[in-house]
């Protein structure tokens, strides 16, 4: 007999290699509904059964944590049962020899901890408060719109009909056709069986593909109400459409010198073209709502004539100034602002790089589109410095991947210090600190410090501090409105308790966030302030949704978007995206599950045509 | 039109057609459970399975579409085998008790088991429990209950009061009382569509035949029975009469076969009803200004509770008119027991009704007599009534029609009506119209109100005043009119308001049907009746005018008001 041989896989080890795999994907897209105490208790005994049997807490006490889990989810035991778990957990944590145990009691714990009054509930009332199942992708998508129908009517070759159920939702199908961050593809059910649908590729097919921008959609009779949206942004937009379509009439007051808002002064133009952005503007300006441009709301009298001149206000400025970095000589020259740079790059405005080392500072979304517009602008050489690593970097792994293919080089584990400056006053560099990565933060990502090593000078000609966003609300808080931070503290109904006729929302409420949360906002002010004025108008599209296909549900590879080349897309700002085929659009469509109308959705939680 | 093809049979069907209806229209059998037409579609129990062409993965029937071209299989061995397997889980969460089940015999489950031939269980049997108020008139038995969810939907969708709720996701899954509530504390109406719409014995009524055996085997009490307008087109469903031939006078025979000492008929007090309602409501229309809430019915205790539990505000509003099972225990237990000369003690005061509803409306305390006696002592429904003549051994082809008797066995034409949506209404106007214009109108008259609809209404003449009538069956349906009321949208004046849909003929204590909704079927019987009475008119009724001369002197009048008057209040439910 040899001495030593080599390892092989079994078959046996394979399959349940595949198991595990499984569990993984199915766990990666848990519905929300599910009843907190039993995942602890599916979860106790799933780390159960990977116990060796050798040490005493894990073979014995994650069984019995499973027991006592399952006695609290039938709403027997009593308080003493949750107090016997909470002891249980934290021995076998503290306890177990190793992380097979340790490690699945300490998530237990957390989760009892974290769900008590949930627990209690069970306990007590006999029932679990977690909510019924519903479409997945419906809510996840912050406007809920109804994706399944769309991508039915995309399947059906029903563009324009997919783009006008989308608009029943979400009056941007275009813009969130192209930068939508698509939350609805994190929790769909295809998950389960391979992949995600690509919605907002579907989505993007759609809109390239309908032969009209906007169908004429119900509009109710003149109610004579007047309402005012101060800001022309996706927020303010989205609920000028809708309460124009509920037959108000709705004048949007714009600081700026074109609608958008971020839409446009925060996203270049080679992730979404102004055209496609204008497509989606000018049908929400079919509906006859009144525009401003150039239209400054500076200051408290202002606020009040318009106040006075409407029957309802609806505030929508977003988030546009700038955070400051605090460094040495951050108001040197050379040194940019992220909000400047695209603001200016919006307006066509484009600055000249040509030759230029830049430097950007941050890993969110907003630094990647600043890298990129600086390769855009001719700069030499491109490098984002980031304090952590690029795996914890913010940004859509996309947008990061994007800029990399363009040429930027990301310098991870880097933390700025300085800006070094000539004579002059002009930067020449950007001294960063390497730091290493250690021990998670508060909010689960591990936190960097510094590394015992000497700086570092990365060399800059230009400097771009993209790492965040402040709220422009003083005058609103002289106006009398509530505050928290810089945001302005309107309710989950985008109303304020004690400021009546007076709603807000968007990124001047959340902070800089997302497009499609921004139009959210939209879409519940609109809902709510019809609701203020004695109304109660709904907004329905009345588009038939096909049946679904009913294809047996296998593997299928998830669709791929195209970009143009990376070494042709780098040279301009024209729109990166490429067309995706009717052959691959149909395939996708028809990888849908269609949750509307198998599963809970069939009984409860199903499609809603109206709101 | 869809061409398609199910087991070799080539057919065309509308668009939009589901396999089941499309099979089923062309004799082709596809077995169901949970599957109930119009409400509840959703695929949960997974019996009415069928195959596709070149496809593994079967699908439902019941809510899947037909498409151009489909072919389908209704009996393959991957659809038998699993339909099988998913009876059978079904059954190891049953518990199956069918010899003592009020189910037994009438029951779905048992009918597809018994057809699919279900063997010895295949699975460990395991039910949940649920502690449940056996006082309340209406009993969920969770180790029965198969989780169809029809009783969530006809709540949700039907009456809008969301009783019934799924109470955990995943591997306990267990219906219930929205959050687990106690029952007595919900906003259940008590309209017991839930048990009609339930395929097995998970929901039923509190069954008070045992009570109702102990009075007539007591020699001290005079059991006086008074059946509903509504029972006459429903009770011999199960002995398989035709509506001819299941009377109220053949089911009196019966009665009294079983020892029931006197038997009347609620459509008396019906008329005595009307006489009160109408008068109430001509009174009404002399302060009501246009934009004024409607006076509504108030004589479906349906109704009254859900009035109650969600429009509190508007208990004002409502006639304050007894129903006709309280005036009728009223007048046995005053006017009656005087005349046979017994006291109201002497008396056992039961009633039969189509409605579950009725047990806790003559439980109110309000309902009470100062003695501390029920004007009616106890309610049966259609079904305890059909058990109890089963359970005599008691062939009802075998038994003649008699009378009923004097005098609260007299009724109208316009009192039978009352046990359709509309009937009170129709009653109420021929009534008001004499009282108004010292005449009769035609008996038809008012037919407008007639009908199957969620919601009607119709204007008609009173003292040369217009007065809209709106009809509403239904709480769904109810719920909508008294928005719309409350917001304006809708103005009238009388409203007359049914808690089942189609009224008392589809009340929640008829005799079940396994996906049928019997309401429209019945309805014609009282129609029927009530055009070849003689007897057409609350006012005409001898018997009425003899209570009114012997008793209570006029409508309205206070020995009536005390009588015959009630005053409904939120926290009395």
């Amino acid at each position: 007999m040899s001495r030593l041989s080599l390892d092989t896989t079994t078959a046996a080890e394979k399959t349940a290699a595949a198991l595990y795999q499984s569990v993984q994907l199915r766990m990666a897209v848990t519905p929300t509904s599910v009843c907190p105490v039993e995942i602890a208790s599916a979860y106790a005994k799933l780390c159960h059964s990977q116990s060796c049997g050798k040490c005493v807490p894990c073979r014995i006490g994650l069984g019995q944590l499973g027991e006592l889990l399952d006695e609290v989810k039938t709403g027997h035991g009593s308080e003493a049962t949750l107090d016997l778990i909470e002891r249980t957990a934290r021995s076998i944590k503290n306890s177990a020899d190793c992380a097979i145990g340790y490690q699945a009691a300490a998530e237990v714990l957390r989760d009892v901890i974290a769900f008590r009054p949930d627990f209690e509930n069970h306990l007590e009332k006999g029932y679990c408060l977690a909510p019924h199942q519903g479409i997945p992708c419906v809510r996840e998508c912050p406007a809920h719109v109804d994706i399944p129908g769309y991508i039915a009517l995309i399947g059906a070759h029903r563009n324009d009909e997919a783009v006008q159920l989308i608009r029943q939702d979400n009056p941007f199908p275009t813009a969130c056709a192209f930068v939508c961050e698509h939350p609805c593809e994190n929790q769909c059910r295809r998950n389960i069986v391979d992949k995600s649908i690509n919605i907002r590729g579907l989505k993007t097919y759609a809109v390239d593909n309908a032969a009209i921008d906007i169908l004429p959609m119900p509009k109710a009779a003149p109610t004579g109400k007047k309402i005012g949206v101060i800001g022309g942004g996706p927020s303010g937009l989205t609920a000028a459409f809708y309460l124009q379509l509920m037959g108000h009439s709705v004048t949007v007051y714009e600081k700026r010198h074109h609608l958008g808002g971020m839409l446009r002064y925060g996203i270049p133009s080679y992730r979404l073209d102004r055209h496609d952005l204008q497509r989606d503007i000018d049908s929400i300006l079919t509906t006859g709502v009144q525009v401003h441009m150039d239209y400054d709301i500076a200051s408290v009298a202002d606020f009040q004539k318009l106040q006075a001149d409407n029957d309802a206000l609806y505030i929508a400025i977003g988030a546009h100034s700038d955070k400051k970095l605090r460094i040495p000589n951050e108001d040197a020259q050379g040194v940019l602002s992220a909000v400047e740079l695209l603001r200016g790059i919006g307006d066509h405005k484009m600055p000249d790089f040509s030759g230029k080392k830049v430097v950007v500072v941050g890993g969110g979304n907003v630094a990647m589109d600043v890298a990129r517009s600086s390769v855009r602008l001719g700069a030499e050489k491109v490098t984002v410095a980031y304090r952590r690593r690029q795996e914890d970097m913010t940004a859509l792994p996309d947008e990061v991947q994007g800029a990399i293919a363009e040429g930027c080089v990301i310098a991870e584990l880097m933390a700025p210090i300085k800006v070094e400056v000539d004579d002059q006053d002009q930067a020449t560099a950007l001294w960063v600190q390497p730091q290493i990565v250690g021990p998670y933060d508060r909010k689960g990502r591990p936190a960097p410090r510094d590394a015992a090593v000497d700086p570092v000078r990365l060399e800059a000609d230009i400097v771009i501090v993209p790492i965040g966003q402040n709220v422009d609300s003083d005058m609103f808080e002289a106006a009398g409105l509530p505050r928290k931070w810089q945001n302005l503290a309107a309710s989950n109904a985008t109303d304020f308790p004690d400021n009546a006729g007076i709603f807000s929302g968007g990124d001047c409420v959340t902070g800089p966030a997302t497009v499609i949360k921004a139009i959210a906002a939209g879409k519940v002010a609109a809902a709510n302030m019809d609701s203020y004025l004695g109304f109660n108008h709904h907004i329905h599209a009345d588009i038939d949704i096909p049946d679904p296909q009913l294809n047996d549900p296998v593997p299928c590879g998830r669709m791929a978007l195209k970009e143009r080349p990376a070494a042709a897309r780098r040279q301009d700002f024209e729109n990166m995206a490429l067309p995706t085929s009717d052959e691959e659009a149909a395939q996708e469509a028809a990888r849908c599950l269609r949750c509307d109308h198998f599963g809970y959705a069939a009984f409860r939680g199903g499609r809603e045509t109206q709101w | 039109m869809v061409k398609l093809t199910i087991d070799e049979t080539v057919m065309e069907v509308p668009t939009g057609t589901t396999i089941l209806e499309a099979a089923r229209s062309h004799g082709i059998n596809i077995p169901t459970l949970c599957y109930y037409k119009n409400l509840n579609d959703i695929g949960a129990c997974r019996v009415c399975l069928v195959e596709l062409k070149d496809k593994d993965k079967l699908v439902t029937a019941c809510n899947t579409n037909v498409a151009e071209d489909m072919v389908v299989y209704t009996n393959t061995p991957a659809v038998r085998e699993a339909r099988q397997t998913n009876v059978e889980l079904i059954l190891s969460q049953h518990r199956v008790a069918c010899t003592s089940c009020v189910r037994g015999g009438n029951c779905s489950l048992q009918t597809l088991s018994n057809q699919l031939g279900a063997k010895e269980p295949a699975y460990q049997e395991e039910w949940a429990d649920n502690q449940w108020d056996m006082t309340f008139p209406l009993i969920r038995d969770n180790s029965k209950c198969i989780k169809c969810m029809r009783c969530i939907q006809v709540c949700d969708h039907i009456q809008s009061l969301h009783v019934w709720d799924v109470l955990y996701p995943g591997t306990q899954s267990t219906i219930g009382v929205h959050e687990n509530k106690a029952i007595c504390d919900s906003n259940c109406s008590l309209c017991g569509q839930c048990i009609t719409h339930c395929p097995v014995g998970a929901l039923s009524e509190r069954d008070d035949v045992g009570r109702m055996k102990k009075a007539l085997a007591d020699p001290n009490v005079t059991t006086v029975v008074q059946i509903a307008p509504a029972i006459r087109t429903a009770w011999g469903e199960a002995f398989g009469l035709t509506p001819q031939e299941a009377t109220v006078q053949r089911l009196a025979t019966i009665l009294r076969h079983i020892g029931f000492d006197i038997v009347f008929d609620t459509t008396f007090s019906a008329d005595l009803t009307i006489m009160e309602e109408s008068s109430e409501f001509l009174k009404f229309m002399q302060h009501k200004q246009p934009d004024d809430l409607p006076m509504f019915t108030s004589c479906c205790p349906g109704w009254v509770r859900f009035a109650k539990s969600e429009y509190p505000e508007l208990l004002d509003q409502l006639s304050t008119s007894k129903s006709p099972q309280q005036m009728f225990g009223a007048v046995t237990k005053t006017w009656y027991a005087d005349k046979i000369g017994l006291t109201p003690k002497q008396i056992f005061s039961v009633s039969i009704m189509p409605c579950v509803a009725k047990k806790a409306e003559a439980e109110l305390p309000s309902m009470t007599r100062d003695d501390g006696t029920p004007d009616v002592d106890l309610v049966l429904t259609t079904r305890e009534i059909t058990r109890m003549i089963k359970s005599e051994y008691l062939d009802p082809k075998n038994f003649a029609e008699s009378r009923l008797d004097d005098p609260l066995g007299i009724g109208s034409g316009a009192g039978v009506i009352f046990g359709s949506t509309g009937g009170v209404m129709e009653a109420a106007l021929r009534s008001a119209y004499y009282f108004v214009n010292g005449e009769n109108a035609d008996a038809d008259t008012f037919k407008a109100v007639r009908g199957e609809n969620g919601c009607r209404e119709v204007t008609t003449q009173l003292g040369g005043k217009d007065v809209k009538a709106i009809v509403v069956n239904g709480l769904a349906n109810t719920r909508q009119l008294i928005e719309n009321l409350k917001a304006g949208k809708v103005h009238c004046d009388f409203v007359e308001v049914m808690a089942c849909p189609g009224g008392c003929v589809g009340g929640g204590g008829q005799p079940i049907h396994d996906g049928e909704e019997m309401a429209a079927r019945r309805a014609p019987t009282l129609y029927r009746l009530d055009h070849n009475d003689q007897l057409r008119f609350s006012h005409d009724n001898p018997s009425i005018k003899m209570v009114y001369q012997e008793y209570l002197g006029d409508p309205l009048s206070d020995t009536a008001e005390h009588l015959l008057h009630t005053h409904h209040v939120a926290s009395e439910r």
